[in-house]
């Protein structure tokens, strides 16, 4: 049919948009505090998917020039530049909400966002 | 219970989202939205300006290194949150009964 | 962790990855990687001597007091290369414009400072890596 000749040729963007819908229930579903984390990660990956495969151009080539070819197309090398800044800033915040998450743990002894909820409002109805 | 309405509402996003996505180009035509004059301008001079074949990295090292520069400077913080959340700080906790 | 075989593959596959990390980091510019991957893949080699040989002995090859001058030495060595084309009369961080000589296409000495700003970028990821690994794993 037309609309799954359509899907097709737009699998990149589908395939992105799927990976953010599975990773935004992922964070909204479980109550443990890792598998959160877990669910920002792939979220994450599913932009960078989007971002990089803007500038694929079929029948090119990878963009290393040799000396002594002629013109050819090369495939666009600029947001692939972009993207690596950003996976060093998703490196970070992993980084930083697993040293936070180290610290609860120490706080309350348990890693349920539910009952570390329980634990603060006991606390505070004294 | 609170998983199947969770799963209808994502559903209803994961619709809105592909009939938004289906309008762009498709994946490796030539009229691209981002195969513009800025990267047939990389594309022609970056051998003349810099003697470097790879061009992702003359990109990265020489025409934008002020974003690579910045980039350094966030791993840097990285550490520096990371030892002091750790060592800064330690004493018992308030709210476990007990020992 | 105490496993045999673990201990012998790794005496024999960790050379092989160090000699890997630092070719990918001095070809950045003549071949696809540059220096996030190859610091990426010298802070993972050692990341498997942490983890094959416990943490006392690993403290010993990277201590804390060499991974601090690598952090704070690169950042400033790309600040001094900035401020070299300053003193130039150009802007900050120019590279062939300012004096620095380029070469001939295709060898390794070549293209101003790219090189030598590859250099400090790799080694910096590889030093994060096991900086941050080494702090997360430590118990009191």
């Amino acid at each position: 049919m037309d609309l799954i000749k359509s899907l097709l040729d737009h699998i990149n963007y589908v395939g992105s948009v799927t990976l953010f819908v599975i990773g935004l229930y992922t964070v909204l579903t479980h109550s443990n505090l890792l598998k959160k984390v877990i669910g920002i990660n792939i979220m994450e990956t599913s932009i960078f998917l989007f971002f990089v495969s803007i500038g694929y151009i079929s029948g090119g080539k990878t963009p290393i020039i040799y000396p002594g070819t002629e013109d050819v197309y090369y495939v666009n090398p600029l947001p692939s530049t972009l993207i690596l800044t950003g996976i060093v800033v998703a490196l970070s915040i992993t980084v930083y909400s697993l040293s936070l998450i180290m610290r609860l743990y120490k706080e309350y002894g348990t890693l349920d966002m539910d009952k570390i909820m329980e634990i603060r409002s006991e606390t505070q109805d004294e | 219970m609170k998983k199947i309405i969770f799963g209808l509402l994502l559903s209803g996003l994961l619709f809105i989202l592909i009939s938004g996505i289906l309008e762009m180009p498709a994946l490796g035509s030539l009229d691209n939205q981002s195969y513009n004059e800025v990267t047939h301008y990389y594309i022609e001079n970056s051998i003349k300006d810099t003697n470097a074949p790879n061009m992702v990295s003359a990109i990265m090292t020489d025409y934008r290194f002020f974003d690579t520069l910045g980039e350094t400077i966030v791993l840097f913080t990285a550490i520096t949150v990371v030892i002091s959340v750790r060592i800064i700080g330690v004493g018992k906790s308030h709210y476990l009964k007990g020992d | 962790m105490d496993d045999l075989i673990v201990k012998v593959i790794s005496k024999i596959i960790i050379p092989f990855m160090q000699v890997f990390g630092i070719f990918v980091i001095l070809h950045g510019h003549l071949s696809p990687g540059g220096g996030f991957a190859g610091g990426a893949i010298l802070g993972a080699s050692l990341i498997l001597l942490t983890l094959a040989f416990g943490l006392n002995d690993a403290k010993k090859k990277m201590p804390h007091s060499m991974s601090k001058l690598v952090e704070t030495g690169s950042i400033l060595l790309i600040i001094s290369l900035g401020l070299f084309s300053i003193l130039n009369g150009y802007n900050f961080l120019t590279n062939g414009a300012s004096g620095f000589n380029l070469g001939k296409t295709g060898e390794i000495i070549s293209a101003g400072f790219i090189p030598i700003a590859t250099l400090a970028i790799g080694l910096k990821v590889g030093s994060t890596l096991i900086t941050l690994f080494h702090t997360i794993i430590e118990e009191d």
